[in-house]
């Protein structure tokens, strides 16, 4: 049963037809939206308006929705001011230091996302090899980080990395402070990185390279094996093969997944908070523990709003060059 | 078919192959290997001095504590033991907190993935960059507002904020933009013309996602409620400053409330972690034949 259609010239439809149309689609958001909406856009709406008053401990009887409060417990409006101290350094907060803080949260990111990566797609193509005995077990027992929740993992090598009683030096049979040292074990460029970065750069490896290899194997078994003949019969070398066969077919899966993989590490609080606890000196703290310690520990809750608006503000900015370069909110067209 | 006979290259190929394998292996089994051999260690030590495999007199009486004594810490009432939380209190409000949060990310997230990925809308691009640009808020962030926000919503009497309920709906929030942004990835790689025949049959749009749609994305939708779920089950930090009750506690408060500033009873510290872990990973390994399509499908799409 053959249709006739007329070839229609692309065009908009009128926008009072695009708003009735739009209203369905809102429908089936609308649950999510709400939700979205009081948990998250109010609560940052909110924070918007904190960021620019010195709300401390003493206002904290103070009520948005009892107008009685507000002249007794309001705070002061103090406008830009907690935005010029964060990046001034002018808070009287011991170790805080946003310029360092925030290089320190993008070397964190890079470093572990290049790792990640890299021991990931590498152990897949290991695994992914013609003949492997056990491979099967090998795939299971790899993703074991990935399964154990990260909170655990976290605390666990807290405690490996204990001075007197953890495992690494027991296995080693040393005595390193591992989490304390004040002393850089490179010198040079790489002088600000205490030993914690390179302890806590471990253990979140260790978390997080199973879920590298399990996105890259998926995206291996998908590789037609005749593209690797056609590149035999050519006379393409190992490297070759990895350049121009390898890599361009498991692009596609890689580039989401690292871009999942770099928030969540940029944002991996329970690694940096419960194993380095931002020591020595603050020196391993990334921008959501600081953030964290602002509101508990320094419960300076204007200056902590303005602090995780500036940090909106950069991962805002990482997405969209992120959403540019793999155009991840595109529609799906058939 | 019987296998070809292997060379002598590919022996010593294997060999090397299977080194680096073992090394991996060694790897990641070791702190779970650590962990358990704490757990069993009888003594109860506050502080193992020395790397055992099997330590002298294993034995699961750690477990035994973690699993049937009530947990001194966590005390309606400090002066009377009844009043304390026992091991299956906490497993219920955990269980409680993290299905809530996966059946509310689940089917919320699913409701907008599918209009993302079905409809052209006005809005729709900026609808889905705010997903993925909450995707990127660190929690914590909105924390002292939401505590604000929350202690004004009532629910059956009491404020929302000390509710597990409340809980399950705030960590939702958390892990929707999440589930959302995967959901759409999977949705656009089912052909959209099992739809369309579906709805020249004159089904619904409505039905066609629940019938089609939703039964088609089964990896993606059991990845969704596994991380969700995982998160209601470990989050803490929310739940230490929402919840007021000790009665609503969960299991991942009383985990960290066993890491002392000073001591910590590393043997029921190392078996609760173990407990707490096994309903992680047996989900994991039931799920993981889906996991690969379920979370790359969406985006190999070239």
């Amino acid at each position: 049963m053959a249709q006739i259609v007329a070839p229609v010239a692309p065009h908009r439809p009128s926008l009072r037809r695009r708003l009735r149309e739009s209203w369905g689609p809102w429908f089936y958001i609308a649950p999510a939206g709400v939700i979205m909406l009081f948990i998250s856009f109010l609560p940052q709406l909110f924070q918007v308006w904190l960021s620019f008053t010195n709300f401390r401990a003493q206002n904290l009887r103070f009520n948005v929705f009892d107008p009685t409060t507000w002249d007794q417990f309001g705070p002061e409006f103090i406008g830009l001011q907690n935005y010029e101290r964060i990046i001034q350094n002018d808070l009287n907060i011991p170790d805080y230091n946003f310029g360092r803080t925030l290089a320190f949260n993008l070397v964190w990111t890079f470093t572990n996302v290049f790792l990640h990566v890299a021991i990931g797609v590498g152990l897949a193509m290991l695994l992914n090899q013609k003949r492997v005995l056990f491979r099967r077990f090998y795939r299971a027992m790899f993703v074991i980080p990935w399964a154990l929740p990260a909170y655990i993992s976290a605390l666990t090598w807290r405690n490996m990395f204990d001075r007197d009683f953890g495992a690494i030096n027991q296995l080693l049979g040393m005595d390193i402070d591992w989490l304390n040292q004040v002393a850089a074990p490179f010198g040079g460029l790489l002088e600000w990185l205490p030993l914690a970065f390179y302890a806590v750069l471990l253990a979140n490896t260790w978390l997080g390279w199973p879920f590298m290899m399990v996105v890259a194997s998926g995206a291996l078994l998908s590789i037609p094996s005749d593209l690797y003949e056609a590149a035999d019969i050519d006379g393409a070398n190992a490297w070759q093969r990895f350049r121009t066969v390898t890599v361009p077919m498991i692009r596609p899966a890689m580039v989401p997944a690292i871009m999942l993989g770099s928030i969540w590490t940029f944002n991996q609080f329970n690694v940096i908070y419960f194993i380095s606890e931002g020591d020595p000196g603050g020196r391993t703290e990334i921008l959501v523990t600081q953030a964290f310690k602002l509101v508990f520990e320094n419960r300076v809750y204007g200056v902590a709003s303005a602090f995780a608006i500036i940090v909106f503000f950069i991962l805002l900015i990482i997405t969209l060059a992120q959403n540019r370069l793999t155009r991840a909110t595109e529609s799906y067209d058939a | 078919m019987r296998e070809r006979r292997w060379t002598r290259k590919e022996v010593v190929r294997q060999i090397g192959v299977q080194a680096i394998l073992l090394l991996v292996l060694a790897i990641v089994v070791f702190p779970v290997i650590w962990i358990m051999s704490l757990a069993l260690d009888p003594r109860n030590i506050s502080k193992p001095l020395e790397l055992t495999l099997i330590p002298p007199g294993a034995s699961f009486d750690a477990f035994r504590k973690v699993l049937f004594e009530p947990f001194r810490l966590l005390c309606t009432n400090p002066g009377d033991v009844g009043s304390c939380m026992t091991f299956s209190k906490l497993l219920w409000n955990s269980v409680l907190v993290a299905l809530g949060t996966a059946l509310f990310a689940v089917g919320l997230g699913a409701s907008a993935a599918y209009a993302f990925s079905r409809f052209k809308f006005i809005g729709r691009q900026a609808g889905m960059l705010g997903f993925v640009v909450l995707l990127m808020m660190p929690a914590t962030g909105v924390l002292a507002p939401l505590f604000v926000l929350m202690s004004q919503l009532k629910f059956a009497g009491e404020s929302l904020r000390t509710t597990l309920l409340g809980l399950a709906i705030a960590y939702a929030a958390g892990a929707l933009p999440f589930a959302v942004w995967n959901l759409k990835g999977y949705f656009d790689t089912v052909p959209k013309d099992l739809e369309e025949a579906a709805l020249v049959d004159g089904a619904t749009p409505y039905q066609a996602f629940l019938r089609v749609i939703l039964p088609l994305s089964a990896p993606a939708l059991a990845v969704t409620v596994l991380i969700s779920f995982m998160a209601g089950w470990t989050e803490f930090i929310l739940a230490w400053v929402f919840l007021e009750d000790p009665d609503r506690f969960t299991l991942a408060m009383a985990l960290r409330s066993m890491q002392g500033q000073f001591t910590t009873p590393w043997s029921e510290f190392a078996a609760m972690s173990i407990v707490m872990s096994l309903p992680i990973l047996v989900l994991f390994f039931s799920l993981q034949r889906y996991m690969i399509s379920g979370l790359t499908a969406g985006s190999v799409k070239g």
